[in-house]
């Protein structure tokens, strides 16, 4: 279902950037030889298939090819992204478990109530209180991403970890409250019942049966969070001026430069297609119902 | 027969409406959210009253002051107040965010109500179409929107809108679906009900829980769509006070130490939308009961 | 004292606390289990059955705690355990299987985890812990125990699900086995064999038993002694068998007179019923329980409670009562009269006919015949019964009649002699409001935004075309022959109980002066008191308005109270069409019989049984010939696998779909039949 979803996906991005764009710029369109007197769907199907073969077009600010800079921008992103997900996706699930245990206690209310206000705090909002704090009054992290030109991987990590955190507390409340929902199911089911009254130890019934019952569907959740978290980057990169496929995009849609902008945008949707495509067989391959289908 | 007398009256005290707004009477989380969200409002309407200064008159002397007895948050680069900048900023957020919000519970509900009715093909195609809809972040749609539009609030409004209502009409096709297996339709069917009828008169009434939960969480998640396209600057254009929009214009300078020009806003925003969804969680959990 | 009780509980109170006020479920509960004793406990929904189950195991929901009083398990004061010899207690002496099998088994781990991780508690692991989940499994009747150890729950059937959960609550050898409705919801046949199954590893195992249920003839046929629970208290016990026959209690009286047995059908009388309801959860009581819905109740009953009287009835054996005129009980007067004018019965041409009707799914690329070439006819004022399995299409039959499904081309349906669309929409005013239907759950059926009032004003203004004064007075005289009130109008249908909310259904389909409902399992969701009014308030209808029901239900005794034909199907066709009596009396189809045996009676004087191999097979995948060999008890060789056998008829008006003929099936079941005095 999702794969289809993935293949309508980068037709509707194209529409939506080549249906408005198409009247409005067909005068630019025309000077970089783009072909606009041709069928609309003609121009948009030899655009995918230069965009397969690696040939995402011209910049029209830069006058030079647009690939390498969306390449360059992607990877950045993604290290950025990785950053964040790699913090959030198990102290996410932490919370979210540990909530479940205690549950209605104050430790769950600290987590829900905890995780659902930073859930819903712009990025740039906690981004701003965070530079205030880490970078301009303890100056302990650096207020800007780009790190110096020979930094190896720690020096970088180090010039992260600032703009990580704004999209690492949106996605952690979020996380957070799937696992603690998903847990609390798992905890109330007849099949904890059955296991707590085998008399095993509440480790085994925790670890064995209610923890990969709860967290299946957490791991969709995980995967629908690219969305919100590519749209998170074009506002983090921006504030911390960091060369990635969100300020690209952003810096392309303010200079009305289409090419990068189609290119950016159809690379996001693809990686969010191939985000949910992991997902999905992730969640087939843990769930058995799912990868064996009913009776025989 | 006898037993017609003996049936008591076993009748619950109150409708279920009734119950659900006494439980968020009782709900510290929902009287807090909305004690906030009442505080921004009141702000809105009124704020201009007990605002120290006008927000939008520059003072080039003292620009760029620190918090003191007469300017308590300080003045921004040109020398407005800050604190009467803030105190009045809640405005355009207040009418962008709840706009979009309607329009995308209209759209929504209506979209929701009629895929999860119809089923079949209509629904699986509007589906796919939603479903990539809602793949692309907001923050880009509205970009796109902005830069074939133009800036405006009616953009704005109609940009969140319009991306939001996908996410209501999934909430609300799920819903529909599980009530469309409910017998009442069968008998609604066995009366010769029109779809129509079906849809808004047997139907929609038991979706309305699912619709509001949405709608208050949407409203937050529009206060953050709105005040972030602000903060790029394709929402809402100078002179405005709004907070988004004085974060943008201020923040290149808190390398410097000017803190105070962004630092409120910032807080603002933190307090409406936390506001917001802390009433949204109090709805969620009467609904739920 | 030799030895120690396996079970018991003293003055045990537990509370559930619901909007901050401790609601008290069990009150002063005392009862006491001997070793490789079997003690049922019997009662309606609220009655607080389950919670003595979850209270004995220590697991209780969130919000409930044990007030009061003290259980021994084994010896061991079970509140005083530390959470350490709590769990020693679960993994060593008491075992649960409950309801719902598929929900108490783990979806994501095999069969074969589950059962080895008992074994591994025990220090046993590795092979010997297979050998063992193997051994297990053949004792608890699987046949090929090793494929079963490699599969996932929902690999499997109902049946073989809670087979495993038996195995696995005996795989620890306990000292105590609570099984908590461990039948309800599976098939009659498989019901059957699950019982049959406990009752053998009773002889086996040295367990006692606690067995908890609703269905009074499954304890009678399963326990040695019985306790009958009503609003958390022990109101009745004493031996299964002179409870049963003898009474004590007026609530156990009232409860054996609403259930329709022995035959007894709508003509020879009403049902009795119990007036009002169950004392809501928490409610404060004094006096007796029961006074307020109790004919015989005095002064001293609403004030003074009854202590738990014992008596001697002269069979020996202690026998309990909490009733201060237990001696009485039995002189209950009836809250239903009984008698009833038999109406005439009248030659009159069918009001239905259906002809031929085929249903098919396409299901995963399979064709699923849901149903298959089904035909009855109905006459004015009649019933006619569907009886069968899950599986039997009888549910698809009811939705095809009514046009909310389409039939396969070709077959007709035929209602006063002219032709029905196969679709609703296609189907005139006066055809739709012709046929109605009563739906199995009432909370689905009734839309629960609305107001009684408004749910059955617009069922007369769209079906009998009302409006302004006509409707009020219509409704009015409705809201009555249904026995609701005025008062029922302006709440929403979650204000009432179930049986209230049944007849407000029932009153929406009579809106239109209906020729035919359909009522699909209307009481199963009900208890056994209010089943009765609502059976009663159904056969008079009937006799008032002489309109036919197509009546379906999983429950023989309901629909052989209600029903004078029966037809039973069995993967989407008829096995067997006749008068209600002749089906019931037999000689039937194997599968009838098998139906039959398999219902457990209170009275025990079941003679033959008959029980099913195997499971129901899928319609997906129907078997060759008569798709009922693969199970048949009578198959008599290869034709059965190779020919499908036609709908002979064997008497008149009683059709049969066997290769046995009719004269040999007589005596093949003759024997077994106990001789009609």
């Amino acid at each position: 279902m999702v794969f289809l979803g993935g293949q309508v996906l980068p037709g509707n991005v194209g529409r939506a950037i080549l249906g408005p764009f198409a009247d409005q710029r067909a005068v630019d369109a025309l000077n970089h030889s783009l072909g606009v007197d041709r069928p609309l769907l003609t121009q948009y199907g030899s655009w995918i298939w230069n965009f397969i073969q690696g040939d995402m077009g011209t910049s029209y600010i830069f006058r030079s090819p647009v690939a390498p800079f969306v390449l360059d921008a992607l990877v950045n992103s993604m290290k950025l992204a990785a950053v964040a997900f790699v913090l959030v996706v198990p102290i996410g699930i932490l919370g979210g478990v540990i909530a479940a245990l205690n549950l209605n206690r104050p430790l769950d209310r600290i987590i829900s109530l905890g995780g659902l206000s930073v859930t819903v705090l712009p990025e740039f909002v906690t981004g701003i209180i965070l530079i205030l704090i880490f970078g301009v009054w303890l100056r302990w992290l650096p207020i800007s991403a780009a790190w110096p030109k020979d930094a190896g991987f720690f020096m970088q990590l180090y010039y992260l970890i600032l703009p990580s955190l704004p999209l690492f507390l949106v996605l952690f409340g979020y996380i957070a409250r799937m696992a603690r929902s998903g847990m609390i199911e798992a905890l109330d089911s007849d099949y904890t019942r059955t296991a707590v009254l085998k008399g095993l130890p509440w480790r085994t019934v925790i670890w064995r049966h209610v923890l990969r019952n709860a967290l299946l569907p957490t791991i969709t959740v995980i995967a629908t969070q690219t969305g919100y978290l590519i749209g998170g980057l074009v506002v983090i990169e921006t504030l911390f001026r960091y060369q990635g496929i969100g300020s690209l995009i952003f810096t392309a849609a303010r200079g009305k430069d289409f090419p990068i902008l189609e290119a950016g945008i159809l690379t996001i949707g693809i990686v969010y297609a191939v985000a949910t495509l992991a997902a999905d067989f992730l969640y087939s391959v843990l769930n058995p119902r799912i990868r064996l289908g009913t009776d025989q | 027969m006898s037993s017609s007398e003996t049936i008591p009256d076993n009748t619950a005290p109150r409708g279920p409406w009734a119950e659900v707004f006494f439980s968020l009477l009782r709900s510290p989380t929902f009287l807090v959210g909305l004690g906030i969200v009442l505080f921004w409002v009141a702000c809105a309407l009124f704020g201009e009253h007990f605002a120290p200064y006008d927000p939008l008159a520059d003072d080039i002397i003292n620009a760029l002051a620190p918090p003191s007895g007469e300017h308590w948050f300080g003045t921004d680069q040109i020398g407005r107040d800050v604190f009467s900048r803030v105190i009045v900023g809640s405005r355009d957020i207040l009418t962008v965010a709840p706009l979009a919000t309607l329009l995308a519970t209209v759209a929504g509900t209506a979209l929701g109500l009629f895929t999860g009715y119809f089923k079949g093909i209509v629904d699986d195609i509007v589906s796919r179409i939603l479903e990539a809809f809602m793949a692309i972040p907001v923050v880009i749609v509205a970009l796109l929107a902005i830069v074939a539009l133009g800036t405006s609030k009616a953009t704005v409004i109609v940009v969140i809108g319009l991306s939001f209502a996908p996410i209501i009409a999934r909430t609300v096709r799920s819903a529909v679906l599980a009530e469309r297996e409910l017998d009442y339709v069968a008998a609604a069917q066995l009366r010769h009900e029109s779809a129509l009828h079906t849809m808004f008169v047997e139907i929609l009434p038991n979706v309305i829980p699912p619709i509001l939960v949405e709608t208050t969480v949407r409203l937050g998640y529009a206060i953050f769509a709105v005040a972030t396209l602000s903060f790029m600057g394709f929402g809402i254009q100078p002179p405005s006070p709004d907070w988004g929009l004085s974060i943008s214009s201020n923040y290149g300078m808190i390398g410097g130490g000017f803190w105070w020009t962004v630092l409120f806003d910032a807080l603002a925003i933190a307090s409406l939308v936390i506001g917001v969804n802390l009433a949204a969680d109090g709805v969620q959990g009467a609904l739920n009961d | 004292m030799t030895e120690t009780n396996a079970l018991e509980l003293h003055d045990l109170s537990v509370a559930y606390r619901v909007n901050g006020r401790n609601r008290a479920v069990l009150r002063n509960l005392s009862l006491t289990i001997g070793q490789g004793e079997a003690y049922g406990l019997v009662g309606e929904s609220g009655c607080g059955k389950s919670t003595v189950a979850l209270t004995v195991v220590r697991y209780l929901p969130r919000n409930g705690s044990i007030t009061g009083g003290a259980i021994s398990l084994d010896g061991q004061d079970v509140m005083k355990l530390d959470a350490w010899a709590l769990r020693r207690a679960r993994a060593d002496s008491v075992s649960m299987v409950y309801q719902d099998p598929g929900k108490a088994l783990n979806p994501s781990l095999r069969i074969g985890r589950q059962l080895t991780e008992i074994f591994e508690l025990g220090g046993v692991s590795g092979q010997a812990a297979e050998d063992r989940a193997i051994a297990m499994l053949n004792r608890v009747r699987i046949s090929d125990p090793k494929s079963v150890m490699q599969r996932y729950p929902h690999q499997l059937s109902g049946g073989m699900q809670q087979r495993v959960a038996i195995a696995m609550a005996l795989a620890n050898d306990p000292t105590m086995l609570i099984l908590d409705e461990p039948t309800t919801g599976l098939d009659a046949t498989v019901e059957a064999e699950v019982l049959d199954l406990i009752a053998q590893l009773r002889q086996e195992l040295s367990a006692s038993i606690l067995f908890i249920s609703h269905n009074l003839a499954v304890v009678s046929n399963m326990c040695d002694r019985v306790g009958v629970l009503y609003a958390g208290m022990l109101v009745e016990e004493g031996p299964t068998d002179r409870v049963f026959s003898d009474p004590r209690h007026p609530y156990t009286v009232a409860l054996l007179r609403c259930l329709p047995r022995g035959g007894q059908r709508k003509d020879h009388g009403r049902l009795d019923t119990i007036p009002g309801f169950l004392p809501g959860i928490g409610a404060t009581i004094k006096g007796c329980a029961f006074a307020d819905r109790c004919a015989l109740a005095t002064d001293r009953c609403r004030t003074e409670l009854p202590p738990l009287y014992e008596l001697d009835d002269g069979h020996g054996g202690i026998r309990l009562s909490r009733c201060h005129y237990h001696e009485q009980a039995q002189a209950l007067p009836r809250a239903t009269p009984s008698d009833v004018a038999a109406p005439a019965r009248k030659e009159a041409p069918a009001v239905l006919r259906v002809e031929g009707l085929n249903k098919t799914y396409a299901s995963h690329g399979h064709a699923l015949r849901a149903v298959k070439d089904v035909s009855v006819s109905l006459r004015p004022g009649e019933t006619l019964g569907l009886v069968g399995e899950s599986g039997s299409g009888k549910t698809t039959f009811a939705r095809l009649l009514l046009g909310l499904v389409p039939p396969d081309e070709g077959g007709t349906i035929e209602l006063e002699g002219k032709t029905l669309a196969p679709r609703l929409e296609n189907r005139s005013d006066d055809q739709i409001k012709a046929m109605q239907i009563v739906f199995q759950n009432p909370d689905s059926a009734l839309n629960r935004s609305h107001s009684i009032r408004h749910l059955i004003s617009r069922a007369l203004k769209r079906l009998a075309g009302l409006k302004g004064a006509a409707l009020q007075a219509r409704l009015e005289e409705l809201v009555r022959s249904v026995r609701l009130t005025d008062r029922h109008l302006a709440v929403k249908p979650r204000q009432l109980s179930g049986g209230l909310k049944q007849r407000v259904a029932i009153a929406r389909a009579f809106a239109g002066e209906p020729r035919i409902v359909v009522c699909d399992e209307p009481t199963s969701a009900l208890d056994v008191s209010v089943q009765a009014a609502i059976l009663n308030l159904l056969a008079d209808l009937q006799s008032k308005e002489d309109v036919s029901y197509i009546f379906i239900s999983h429950d023989l005794g309901v629909v052989r109270y209600l029903s004078d034909k029966i037809a039973v199907l069995y993967l989407g066709r008829i096995m067997e069409l006749g008068p209600s009596e002749n089906v019931f009396s037999g000689p039937h189809h194997p599968y009838t019989e098998a139906l039959l045996s398999a219902v457990p009676k209170l009275d025990q004087t079941e003679t033959a049984r008959i029980r099913l191999d195997g499971e129901i097979p899928s319609a997906t995948n129907p078997p060759s010939g008569c798709v009922f060999h693969t199970r048949c008890p009578r198959k008599i060789g290869a034709i059965c696998e190779e020919k499908e056998p036609a709908l002979a008829e064997a008497e008149p008006g009683h059709t049969i779909r066997c290769h046995i003929p009719y004269a040999e099936l007589a005596r093949l079941q003759a024997p077994k039949q106990p001789v009609p005095a």
